[in-house]
């Protein structure tokens, strides 16, 4: 991890966009609603004692998310309550988070379109514009790739493996 | 002798053209994926998997440790080569093996780092080999009550043994076990926690999650920093590698100590991260030339890398034995056996003997063969270390989305993947470990059915964890791990 180079890095990689205090506080606050929600659904399975059963279907889970609720709630405590000693440490600069959002974005992209259109098409799509906009490749450089992999990854699952991976209409279209 | 007698047959298993094929082919997957930041062998074996499944148990299972000893074997290389590790236990290595091959003594560095991972791992083996069986005669006994009691100590063992806050620790596991119930209730066969969707029928795979939070969330990770890859020349020959042995007998104690720790932490689920780091310190502490470390010392690389192979092949003994898998890796070479239909655990050892001695035998070949392998082949992977960033991360991403989608070819494991790989990249940026929520999810199920097994046998009497000698032990041991950062908080107050 990068500690101590936040503050000279400044200027390189943008403005600071949320602290370590805040994330904590954001990851603490979901637990323990995840926590709540499981609670609550495990509460009307029962979470008690069946006949025959033992503990019931919700025992388990109930319990579990009980304990995650209380040792969330003590992580909370410590970031809002006390100064952590990297509280204030910055979790993520704007240039940062540009970067991540430019891996995510087309990632959950390219995971939707997999769904509709076949995983063969959209990973040829994802490659390649990965290639243009985050590595600024000239588009002769980054198609050859874009269609090689697909291809090879089409011999090696569909006809070597006998694994079927999502097809769309272009896969339907060539037989398959 | 009995052990011996069921490893020549395992050998005999073992030694068929396709095994030895399939087992050479892992090893050069497994360097690769060992050493591209981003794959692991625990998310590797995890894409691998599926294609697997048309092959015979026992020679998918040769493929699967041999991608696994290989990615032991990679961490290394780029941590000597490019100061990246490329799996989480090769950062000890980093300390002296980069500086090592700034002073153009890369190829010293690797040849001992290699070495000492292959002495580290045919030792563990070797305890593997004959502690095994003993372990698991030992454990046929085992109820529900015991079984109870032996997950618990895994667990309660992260909380002792992190360095991570323990409310961190627990709030990560008890997500895990939260994961593992939602799907169907394997003791009333009734649904739960499904929030009345189809998708949430069948629950989330493990494997799933280890895929989006080691693959996807380990790219996010890697990519926020833009990473650029300086490397060092590879040079290495024959010459410099037996330059390089005779140097090696030197640090006997070293390797000794070394092989020990490992051990240790890779049965108790420690895993091979914590005790290359607890070699390395040890090693730094009773060496003469200790104050030198971090400067470029060859002991400094022996020291953490035999622990983390130590570590790596011991996790497989509990694995094996009780069905508790030591680390995430081992976690995914369980979930392998629990497809293939064959239950990890005590009777493993007599109705699959085939098997489990055919994978045994394949580990001492296994790092034999990877040694000289990756010996021979360190200019090829230094090269592909070379590849920019912006081609090896989506092709990365595409692997990890046919990795997930083809364990049950259901389209919404890909949006669960990335959906893990966001949590991946959040608990590990603020320090929540991620093997107790793999290992929850893994282990919930049998932990959650040996509980309930137990309170029905006793009818709701929580003593039963008390009943006898040994489950009792192992009841109160778990509990010090568990209040263990209480007790040395307290320790520290009082002093």
């Amino acid at each position: 991890m990068s500690e101590g180079h936040d503050k000279e890095s400044q200027g390189e990689h943008g403005k600071a966009v949320v602290t370590y205090r805040t994330m904590n506080v954001v990851v603490s606050l979901t637990l323990m609603a995840v926590s709540a929600v499981v609670m609550v659904a495990s509460y009307r399975l029962g979470n008690g004692w069946a006949k025959d059963v033992g503990p019931d279907s919700g025992y388990f889970p109930f319990y579990v998310s009980l304990i995650m609720f209380f040792t969330s709630g003590v992580t909370l405590l410590q970031h809002v309550m006390t100064r952590h000693r990297d509280g204030e440490r910055v979790f993520l600069h704007h240039r940062e988070l540009m970067m991540v959002l430019q891996v995510l974005v087309p990632t959950l992209i390219f995971v939707v379109l997999s769904i509709y259109i076949g995983i063969y098409i959209s990973m040829a799509l994802f490659i390649g514009f990965f290639m243009m906009w985050h590595g600024h490749y000239p588009w002769y450089k980054a198609v050859p790739l874009a269609v090689t992999v697909p291809v090879l990854l089409f011999i090696v699952f569909e006809i070597w493996f006998l694994v079927p991976l999502p097809k769309g209409p272009f896969e339907a279209w060539l037989g398959y | 002798m009995d052990a011996f007698f069921s490893l020549m047959h395992g050998f005999e298993v073992l030694l068929t053209v396709s095994n030895i094929g399939y087992m050479v082919l892992g090893i050069l997957f497994g360097v690769l994926l060992g050493f591209l930041p981003g794959v692991g062998g625990a998310n590797g074996i995890a894409i691998l998997l599926p294609l697997t499944f048309s092959m015979p148990p026992t020679t998918a299972i040769i493929m699967l440790a041999a991608i696994y000893w290989g990615a032991l074997f990679g961490g290394c290389i780029s941590a000597i080569l490019f100061n990246i590790p490329g799996e989480p236990w090769s950062v000890a290595t980093t300390f002296d093996g980069h500086p090592l091959a700034k002073q153009g003594r890369a190829g010293e560095a690797l040849t001992a780092s290699l070495t000492s991972s292959f002495i580290g791992a045919l030792i563990a083996t070797i305890v593997l080999t004959f502690l095994a069986p003993i372990v698991a005669n030992f454990a046929l006994a085992f109820g529900p009550p015991e079984f109870f009691s032996v997950y618990l100590l895994t667990f309660c063992s992260f909380v002792g043994m992190g360095r991570q806050s323990p409310f961190k620790v627990i709030s990560s596991m008890m997500l895990g076990f939260a994961f593992a119930c939602v799907g169907t209730d394997e003791i009333t066969g009734g649904l739960r926690l499904t929030f009345g969707t189809e998708t949430l029928l069948t629950g989330f795979h493990f494997l799933i999650a280890v895929i989006g939070l080691f693959g996807i969330g380990e790219i996010l990770v890697t990519i926020e920093k833009g990473l650029q890859f300086e490397g060092q020349s590879a040079k290495i020959n024959p010459f410099v590698v037996w330059q390089t042995w005779k140097k090696l007998p030197k640090y006997w104690a070293t390797i000794i100590r070394g092989t020990a720790v490992g051990v240790w932490l890779g049965i108790t689920p420690g895993g091979a991260t914590p005790a290359s780091f607890m070699s390395y310190g040890l090693a730094k502490r009773f060496s003469k030339d200790g104050a030198k470390f971090g400067t470029g010392m060859l002991e400094g690389v022996v020291a953490p890398e035999t622990a983390a192979h130590a570590a790596g092949t011991s996790a497989l003994l509990p694995m094996l034995t009780l069905g508790i898998p030591g680390s995430p890796t081992a976690a995914v070479l369980l979930g392998g056996l629990l497809i293939w239909g064959l239950d990890p655990g005590p009777l493993l050892f007599v109705e699959h003997k085939d098997f489990v001695w055919g994978l045994i035998a394949s580990i001492y070949l296994g790092n034999l063969v990877g040694l000289i392998v990756v010996l021979s082949t360190v200019p090829l992977w230094a090269s592909i270390m070379k590849i920019p960033f912006a081609i090896i991360a989506p092709i990365i991403i595409v692997i990890c989305g046919i990795g997930s989608y083809t364990l049950s070819n259901a389209p919404a494991d890909l949006i669960f993947m990335v959906m893990f790989g966001v949590i991946g990249y959040l608990f590990k940026k603020l320090d929540y470990p991620l093997a107790p929520m793999v290992l929850a999810i893994v282990l919930g199920g049998r932990t959650e059915n040996s509980f309930r097994q137990a309170m029905l046998g006793s009818q709701g009497d929580l003593s039963t964890f008390w009943s006898n000698g040994l489950v009792g032990s192992i009841t109160a041991l778990s509990m010090v791990m568990l209040f263990w950062p209480l007790i040395m908080w307290l320790y520290r107050r009082l002093r």
